[in-house]
């Protein structure tokens, strides 16, 4: 048994594993929240709860109509984006003239409404969803065994991450987005329809947290409750990344879930309150986030 | 009590009316700030909004735009109501607008910045074209657009709506704060812009510089026209002018 640290290497990499697939989704969601943020100046409460609808939604039509993993990774996001761009068109856009205390106050409430839904319906306990079947077992890399969905996960967050990166920073309707989130009037005043860039921005980036939903339901139980745990974590990761930062959310997702994984290793008990130890220190040095810009 | 336009026939540009504002009023949420603004601009004309700080020059450009919280009377361009048009329809209709703090964005690079406004109508010019009238931006494509200097930006802001190929252009100040040198090289550009045909609504305070581009000037104070002047009668008048604009 090859040890490291004093850690038999098994248990090293196991947890440094499940920390960036943590991370993946700390990623993913605080991706989905930079960019909402962003654009339309929103803190997304609702953001967990949309989660954990991507999961739901898999689900359903895996036991209402019979379709897999496969046709739920296309349709939960789906799904889930166009839940949210009803949201935007029918309620959030009405509040984007007052205070931002409003926003966050109404996706607050819609989180309640959403996950107290559901938990009437199904109750607490989880739902299984099975591991589609080409991406059952797994890998001996020696030192260690790499479940081949968890490393699966792990890709399809980083393709994920990357590509929405790459629509924002090096495209032209990325160029298009950017601009409208420095400055919309003048972007109207250049004849774009703003407001039809804000409803695509927040169903996109809600889209993402469907998109984690699916692809956390065969690990996680499948619960109403499922969101809102996850989501503070996410908050404390974009305070740390830096509200607005693409990047930021990304690499700061993936980095304090390994950071989280190590802890468990080396410090159990800290292990829950490390990325909050992370969030307070980087306040007190710079505020703005470590990616973050002065806004 | 609301001023009429004085309508002499303008030096140049005999065309047809393109833009005709009509005792509009505006207003900034209660605050109103212009008191029934009436004037003319006709195709291949040069005309200045001249005036005082806060005299509505700025309100009335961004009026036209629609992007000032509440209007009413007319803003006609080529014969189509711009007052209760969809916002973003209106730069479509080829109108395009270089603001006062002229707008170019930190997170998009100067190409990115050139491109950012939609064509709107054929007939635009090209990216070559651009650079053959303002050297300066070439070869700065990947730089970060507020990289550039004051007068390189003011620059840009215009670059980027030649390409639209918008035949009217409203030109919020495009000297303040830039130096002499600069001034000349942007009035050779704005001189060759009317040349081509292009139909100029221009804000300056400088009006020694407006002098030597514009067929016709009104004159702004406390958010109506008071006075037309055209550019052949701007020697005579130079006492009006200078209580009208305090220098």
């Amino acid at each position: 048994m090859v040890t490291l640290f004093g850690i038999p290497s098994q248990v090293l990499f196991g947890q440094l594993l499940l920390g960036l697939i943590n991370g993946s989704f700390y990623a993913l969601l605080s991706l989905g929240l930079a960019v909402i943020f962003g654009m339309l100046n929103v803190i997304n409460f609702a953001h967990g709860a949309l989660y954990m609808i991507g999961a739901f939604v898999a689900w359903l039509l895996l036991t209402k109509l019979g379709l897999g993993y496969w046709w739920a990774l296309g349709l939960a996001p789906l799904a889930v984006g166009l839940l949210g761009v009803v949201l935007e068109k029918t309620m959030l856009s009405r509040l984007y003239k007052l205070d931002h205390l409003y926003g966050l106050l109404l996706t607050f409430g819609l989180a309640l409404i959403l996950e107290g839904a559901l938990r009437h319906q199904y109750g607490v306990s989880g739902q299984p969803y099975p591991i589609p079947d080409l991406l059952k077992g797994g890998q001996n890399l020696g030192f260690m065994f790499l479940p081949n969905y968890r490393g699966w996960v792990v890709v399809a967050s980083l393709v994920a991450c990357l590509g929405t990166w790459y629509a924002i920073e090096r495209t032209r309707l990325g160029a298009y987005l950017r601009a409208a989130t420095e400055n919309p009037v003048l972007v109207q005043a250049f004849g774009l329809n703003v407001p039809v860039m804000i409803t695509a921005t927040y169903g996109f980036g809600v889209a993402l947290a469907g998109l984690a939903g699916v692809l956390a339901a065969p690990i996680y139980q499948v619960n109403p409750l499922m969101g809102s745990n996850l989501i503070i974590i996410v908050f404390a990761v974009v305070v740390i990344g830096g509200m607005g930062s693409i990047l930021g959310a990304i690499v700061t997702g993936l980095g304090l879930g390994l950071l989280e994984g190590l802890t468990k290793v080396f410090y159990p008990e800290a292990s829950n309150i490390v990325v909050f130890v992370v969030m307070a220190i980087v306040l007190l040095i710079k505020p703005a986030g470590l990616f973050g810009r002065e806004r | 009590m609301p001023d009429t336009v004085m309508t002499r026939p303008a030096a140049t540009g005999t065309g047809a009316a393109m833009l005709e504002i009509s005792d509009l009023h505006a207003f900034y949420g209660e605050s109103h700030v212009l008191h029934g603004v009436s004037l003319e601009v006709r195709q291949g004309e040069v005309v200045t909004l001249l005036g005082r700080n806060g005299a509505g020059k700025t309100t009335t450009m961004r009026s036209i735009m629609g992007i000032v919280g509440k209007r009413t009377g007319s803003i006609r361009f080529q014969g189509k109501e711009l007052i209760g048009m969809t916002q973003h329809r209106i730069p479509r209709l080829g109108i395009g607008y270089v603001p006062e703090e002229r707008g170019i964005f930190a997170s998009l690079s100067v190409d990115e910045n050139l491109i950012l406004p939609p064509v709107v109508k054929s007939g635009g010019m090209t990216i070559e074209q651009i650079y053959t009238l303002f050297p300066n931006l070439k070869g700065r494509g990947s730089t970060q657009g507020t990289r550039l200097s004051g007068g390189e930006q003011q620059m840009l802001a215009i670059a980027r709506i030649l390409r639209t190929g918008a035949t009217l252009i409203l030109l919020d100040e495009p000297t303040e704060g830039l130096a002499p040198v600069i001034i000349e090289q942007i009035a050779v550009a704005v001189r060759k812009l009317k040349q081509r045909g292009f139909t100029i609504v221009l804000v300056e305070q400088n009006f020694r510089f407006a002098a030597t581009i514009a067929d016709r000037h009104y004159v702004m104070e406390e958010g109506h026209v008071v006075d037309m002047i055209p550019n052949d009668q701007l020697a005579q008048n130079m006492d009006k002018l200078h209580t009208y604009l305090g220098v």
